[in-house]
């Protein structure tokens, strides 16, 4: 669904993803480890078109999305979470979910001017859009609440609750869980699971969370140093001697890997 | 007080019914008609500068060539074309929107300070292509304004503005509150997430200096109507400076902060006036206040009020990962 094809992204002098091919099918849950630094983020930038690799393509669906710009990605059915929340923060989180589903809300300036009924009835479908989301999220109680009032967990979980409004084909997850707790980890894990196999979507993983990834995942690839260096179902890229030798050194993940 | 303020219907009624009764309250006289008619036309102006200023978060020091715009289209439609009212008022409108266009084109590529000195430079170019192009604006003199018969009573014109008002008002929270408003405040919160969502940045950014233009327009030709003249000189970039001073003191990205803010900085200077200097100095220690005690302005004052009575609290523990570093790697 997803291809990556020697996709190659550099930041003045720096290389941060280096050949990198990968793809990912459709209806699969798909994750991407790798230690701090990886290029894991790099890649979903790319995808977003934030930035542009200096050679290799990137192809969804058989369509070329270097072609695209950025605001033009969701329409194709791609939307995104990330990985240090990136919220209006000064909108209730309600606001914040209607503001996912902008691709398809109607922008006749006059007409939302005049308020016609048109535009009533769209708000009036977008609000229910919204609910749903809110109640899959368990975050209805919060849904006038300002997002900047919430705890860090909470925006976690309205950044998704927004990549999830517009039903895209494609959501790519940057660290869900990261900042969670075990309890909040646990209700997203039976999220991310819900939409891949209730609502139908592929999803693009990134997350540090070992035992998350390896209960959830289809496919993993492991990144390090901006390269891919295995891939395979979680059982595989468990045991992978390469895998593990890369986690050494950063204590933290070795400690959760093993 | 505080139960008046924050039950809206009623607050809307007690205005409402205040405006309708206003000129009788004094006698119909036409000092404080004008000024009525002032404050309505900077009220207009406070709410389509807060629509880019406060929910786009798009800098203005230029909305003062806007209304005079609005006001020469009105003096060129009505007395070398002839057109009427309800005709000439609106195409104000369409004229200003579609200079604010023009204008608006190039500046959103451009951020913050640059933005603002672009559109200095269009707020103090206009006075002067009005000076300097007699053929179409008469230069030094400006124009008259020719106001139709059935407007010559300025009651009926006090009340015609009051209709404009309300209109114009209701028009721009509907967009407000709409996709479109969300995308203008999603544009100020995150250009990254509001990309992500699908919000094409430079089109809203158009978008946005062409609505607030277009209302403007519409202010600015209120103003010609009720001087039946204009001249390059009406607004200056004190003007500029003046309607950013009611928007800030009044509140950001709020219609309420819009009005209080202009009515506020329509009357001082009246008050002020016997003394020189002193109104300028007034309007600076009040913005300088507002933004060290009031950053939401003066109508945040009630919500103030009603935090106190209803306090929510929903931070749960502290922030695990010390996070939310907004420019960290998106
Ligand atoms: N805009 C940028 N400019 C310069 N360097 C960048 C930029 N974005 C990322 N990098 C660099 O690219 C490399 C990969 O970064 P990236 O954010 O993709 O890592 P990551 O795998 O997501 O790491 P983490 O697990 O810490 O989130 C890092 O060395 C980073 O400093
Ligand atoms: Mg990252």
């Amino acid at each position: 669904m997803l291809t990556f094809k020697d996709v190659t992204v550099q930041f003045a002098g720096l290389t941060a993803v280096k050949k990198l091919s990968f793809e990912v099918p459709e209806g699969q849950i798909y994750s991407i480890i790798g230690p701090n630094g990886a290029g894991k983020t790099t890649v979903f930038n790319c995808i977003s078109r934030f930035y542009k690799p200096v050679s290799g393509s990137i192809t969804f669906i058989g369509e070329d999305l270097m072609k695209l710009k950025p605001h033009q990605v969701i329409k194709r059915g791609i939307a995104r979470s990330f990985q240090n929340v990136e919220l209006f923060r000064e909108m209730t989180v309600l606001d914040n979910l209607l503001t996912g589903l902008h691709p398809i809300m109607k922008k006749n300036i006059l007409s939302i001017a005049l308020n016609l009924p048109s535009i009533k009835r769209d708000e009036r479908i977008a609000r229910e859009k919204a609910n749903e989301v809110m109640e899959m999220l368990n975050i209805e109680h919060l849904a006038y609440e300002k997002v900047s009032n919430l705890s860090f967990g909470y925006q976690k979980m309205v950044d998704i609750g927004r990549a999830m409004m517009s039903d895209p084909k494609l959501i790519l997850l940057d660290e869900p869980v990261a900042g969670m707790n075990s309890n909040e980890t646990e209700k997203i894990s039976q999220l991310i699971l819900k939409l891949k196999e209730e609502l139908n979507y592929t999803v693009l993983l990134i997350e540090h969370d070992m035992s998350l990834v390896m209960e959830i995942s289809d496919l993993v690839t492991v990144m390090s140093f901006g390269e891919k260096i295995a891939h395979g179902v979680p059982k595989e890229v468990q045991n992978n001697p390469v895998v593990i030798e890369a986690y050494l050194g950063e204590v933290e993940e070795d400690a959760q890997f093993v | 007080m505080m139960g008046i303020l924050s039950n809206k219907r009623l607050l809307l009624s007690l205005l409402v019914g205040f405006t309708l009764v206003y000129p009788f309250l004094f006698g119909q006289s036409g000092y404080f008609i004008t000024l009525f008619v002032m404050i309505s036309i900077y009220v207009i102006t406070a709410m389509a500068l807060n629509l880019l200023v406060g929910n786009g978060g798009q800098m203005s020091v230029g909305h003062a060539g806007f209304l005079t715009v609005g006001g020469y289209t009105v003096a060129i439609l009505t007395t070398k074309v002839g057109l009427p009212l309800l005709v000439v008022l609106p195409l104000a409108g369409v004229v200003t929107g579609v200079i604010g266009l023009i204008i608006g084109l190039p500046a959103v590529r451009l951020k913050g300070h640059f933005l603002a000195v672009a559109t200095l430079g269009f707020g103090i170019s206009i006075p002067q292509i009005a000076l300097n192009w007699n053929s179409l604006t008469g230069g030094y003199s400006g124009l008259a304004v020719s106001r139709p018969d059935w407007l010559s009573n300025n009651l009926s014109f006090f009340y015609l503005i009051i209709l404009v008002l309300v209109l114009v008002t209701w028009l721009i929270h509907n967009i407000l509150k709409s996709s479109l408003g969300r995308a203008f405040v999603a544009i100020r919160e995150s250009e990254v997430a509001a990309q992500s969502t699908g919000v094409n940045l430079s089109f809203y950014k158009t978008v946005m200096f062409m609505i607030s233009a277009f209302f403007t327009g519409i202010a600015g030709g209120l103003y010609g109507y009720w001087f039946g003249y204009v001249s390059p000189n009406d607004f200056t970039l004190a003007t500029s400076f003046l309607l950013l001073a009611m928007v800030v003191v009044g509140g950001l990205a709020s219609i309420p902060g819009a009005i209080i803010g202009a009515v506020i900085f329509t009357i001082l200077p009246e008050l002020t006036r016997s003394f020189v200097g002193l109104n300028n100095i007034i309007i600076g220690i009040a913005v300088v206040l507002a933004i060290l005690f009031l950053p939401k302005g003066l109508v945040s004052i009630t919500e103030f009020f009603k935090k106190r009575s209803q306090p929510i609290t929903v931070k749960e523990g502290t922030d695990r990962t010390g996070g939310m570093v907004k420019d960290a790697n998106i």
